[in-house]
């Protein structure tokens, strides 16, 4: 209440020196003195009234837009569940990892739209692999370029490596599956999968490390060499994801304060083991996040998957071997599904995949905010 | 046990702001050394230079030469070599917050590669002693963090912290300032004990502070050394008017 009147005064009587400015302002100056107000800012703010129409109507119509956007996800949740009721009354949890055998061939049958035998753990496996393979790729990049980025690089290229690694981001998926099929699995191919290949199926590794089964035709890289395959999705993937875990990384580690990295400085640390001790150690929990975030964004990645990843609803262990993801058969069968089942089945994959990325990003952003809204989460 | 500083012909540079200018100064082994001057007068730049911290700001520079104990700290060693030498505590308290109180004041051991545990154990326990710290906090060393203590206890810590590592030399830059009154006494007393066992650069706001604990004060004024004598001497009897002006607060 004062601060106003003794605004109003010293506008209104600029004569007197001591009155508005000074020592008696604050200490002595009178509680109750009615000053008239007559200014012409004093007259124009009075004259708003109490604005509490345009107030209320504000926080309504963003109540609304914040309303809205729970609405949607209940109602794209509730469609996803009634729409897969067939599917699941049918099959109920086994849909997730039962299968039948082919009895020509011997071979698990899990989706076969011809025959009737609707069961998504290819599905799921081909969407975990893939993602976990561009988790094993993008993290460790995706961590050097934030160091770099936060810790090495010169003042005058921090910007444009920041504004390049975030364009990345930027692009449409479809021109990263473009790029995948002309470029990558041509390079994976010919040169990259041909070194993994004599690595872990020569007899030496096969005799040392036969029993882990990561070795040898039925091993990691086992099968035929065809480019296509898990092993291009997770690498497309993994390029996909950097710019998001590399960005968040780097926002994280620069939240950590100045402080810390003095503290571990002051006591002999050199550059890398203050990076280790104070930058690293403090945003771990916001790195977690991004990660998080990264394998959010993979999960439901659907377009440069679909392109490489072979669609083929099989389970190899080989990451040469060709496979299909969650997102992709979705993409690729909801648009011929003629029978209902096949349909009530591709949304219960679609149910699936959505809450598991609602779940994912829901604890990345969590882990994210806790670290970059003050002080670094701590271990208690 | 400490050593002597002879600072020759110092000059640093923050960009083109000329921030110390030709500073000459014997700092006297096992002694405390006060430095005192109003905001801005290069007073934490001076410690910074005296364990290379001054140079991790990318705009930084430095010339002359420092001399702790027998070595040149600009030309014979590495910075990384001087700080395991040249302990410094800031003026906020800097803990790890995700460490234990432990692991906060082995830190330094610690990522020296220092491993042998039972030493550890014997190390952080005298270092919290001299801090006088231990008695607070010998329950939870390992259950707590380092950041939840009280701002004087973490202060404490941190000066655990260094003394950890065993330094020759002991940088205090204005450690008592954002504290409150008890833990300020506190921390004096602790610097009485230990300018016993360490050389001592205490930079203080506070010309109480500056006459209660060290035997001599420097007075810094625009980037200048302008007067370096007894505390006793600086304090009643200064040489230089501008020194007088200083301490009977005619400015800063
Ligand atoms: N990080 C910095 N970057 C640029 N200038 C700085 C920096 N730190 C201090 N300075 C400048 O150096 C001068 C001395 O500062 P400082 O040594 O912090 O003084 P004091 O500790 O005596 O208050 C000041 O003019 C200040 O503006
Ligand atoms: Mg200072």
């Amino acid at each position: 209440m004062r601060k106003p009147e003794t605004v109003a005064e010293s506008v209104s009587q600029p004569v007197s020196p001591s009155s508005g400015q000074g020592s008696d302002h604050g200490i002595t100056a009178p509680l109750t003195v009615p000053v008239e107000p007559v200014s012409e800012v004093r007259r124009f703010l009075l004259a708003r009234g109490n604005s509490a129409l345009a107030d209320r109507s504000f926080s309504a119509l963003m109540m609304t837009c914040a309303i809205s956007i729970f609405a949607i996800v209940v109602l794209i949740a509730t469609e996803l569940v009634s729409q897969s009721q067939l599917s699941w009354s049918k099959v109920g949890f086994k849909f997730f990892y039962k299968f039948n055998v082919d009895p020509t061939t011997n071979l698990p049958l899990f989706w076969d739209p011809v025959n009737g035998d609707f069961y998504a753990l290819p599905f799921l496996y081909g969407t975990l692999v893939s993602s976990l393979v561009a988790l094993l790729i993008a993290v460790p990049l995706a961590i050097g370029v934030a160091i770099f980025l936060t810790e090495m690089s010169p003042r005058f290229l921090r910007g444009p490596l920041s504004f390049v690694t975030e364009l990345l981001a930027a692009i449409p998926s479809v021109v990263y599956g473009l790029w995948a099929i002309f470029v990558l699995v041509p390079l994976l191919r010919e040169h990259v999968n041909p070194v993994f290949i004599s690595i872990f199926n020569n007899p030496t590794s096969v005799k040392l490390f036969g029993w882990t089964g990561l070795v040898g035709d039925d091993g990691l890289f086992g099968g035929v060499n065809l480019g296509l395959g898990l092993l291009a999705s997770g690498v497309i993937l993994a390029i996909m994801i950097l710019p998001i875990i590399a960005s968040l990384t780097r926002e994280v580690m620069s939240a950590v304060p100045h402080s810390q990295r003095e503290a571990a400085l002051a006591l002999g640390a050199t550059r890398w083991e203050m990076i280790r001790i104070a930058v690293l150690r403090n945003a771990r929990i916001g790195i977690v996040g991004s990660i998080i975030l990264g394998l959010g964004r993979a999960l439901g990645e659907t377009m440069a998957v679909a392109m490489v990843i072979g669609n083929a609803a099989e389970i190899h262990r080989s990451l040469l071997s060709t496979g299909h993801s969650m997102a992709s058969v979705i993409a690729n069968e909801f648009s011929e599904a003629t029978s209902d089942m096949h349909r009530s089945a591709l949304i219960e994959i679609g149910l699936a995949l959505f809450l598991v990325t609602i779940l994912v990003n829901g604890l990345a952003r969590l882990l994210v905010w806790a670290v970059t809204r003050g002080t670094p989460a701590r271990v208690s | 046990m400490g050593v002597g500083i002879e600072v020759t012909n110092l000059n640093a540079w923050y960009g083109a702001n000329h921030t110390l200018q030709d500073i000459n100064l014997p700092i006297p082994a096992n002694h405390a050394t006060a430095l005192i001057g109003p905001s801005g007068c290069g007073k934490s730049t001076f410690v910074r230079c005296l364990n290379r911290m001054h140079e991790t700001n990318p705009i930084a520079r430095v010339t002359g030469s420092v001399r702790i104990g027998d070595m040149d700290i600009y030309a014979d060693a590495s910075p990384v070599e001087i700080r395991r030498r040249v302990g410094m505590v800031f003026q906020r308290p800097n803990p790890f917050p995700t460490m234990s109180i432990y692991d906060n004041v082995a830190s330094g051991l610690k990522l020296n590669g220092y491993s042998n545990r039972r030493a550890l154990d014997e190390i952080v326990e005298r270092s919290l002693r001299n801090a006088a710290l231990w008695d607070e906090v010998k329950d939870d060393l390992k259950k707590k963090s380092g950041a939840s203590l009280s701002g004087g206890q973490q202060q404490r810590m941190c000066i655990a912290r260094a003394l950890a590592v065993d330094p020759e030399v002991l940088l205090m830059d204005e450690p008592a300032s954002a504290l409150d009154p008890v833990s300020t006494s506190k921390i004096e007393d602790l610097i009485f004990q230990l300018k016993t066992q360490y050389t001592i650069v205490i930079v203080t706001h506070n010309m109480q502070q500056a006459a209660r604990v060290a035997e001599k004060t420097g007075f810094f004024l625009n980037g200048r050394m302008v007067e370096f004598d007894s505390t006793h001497k600086i304090f009643t009897n200064p040489s230089d008017k501008r020194t007088e002006d200083y301490i009977t607060g005619r400015f800063g």
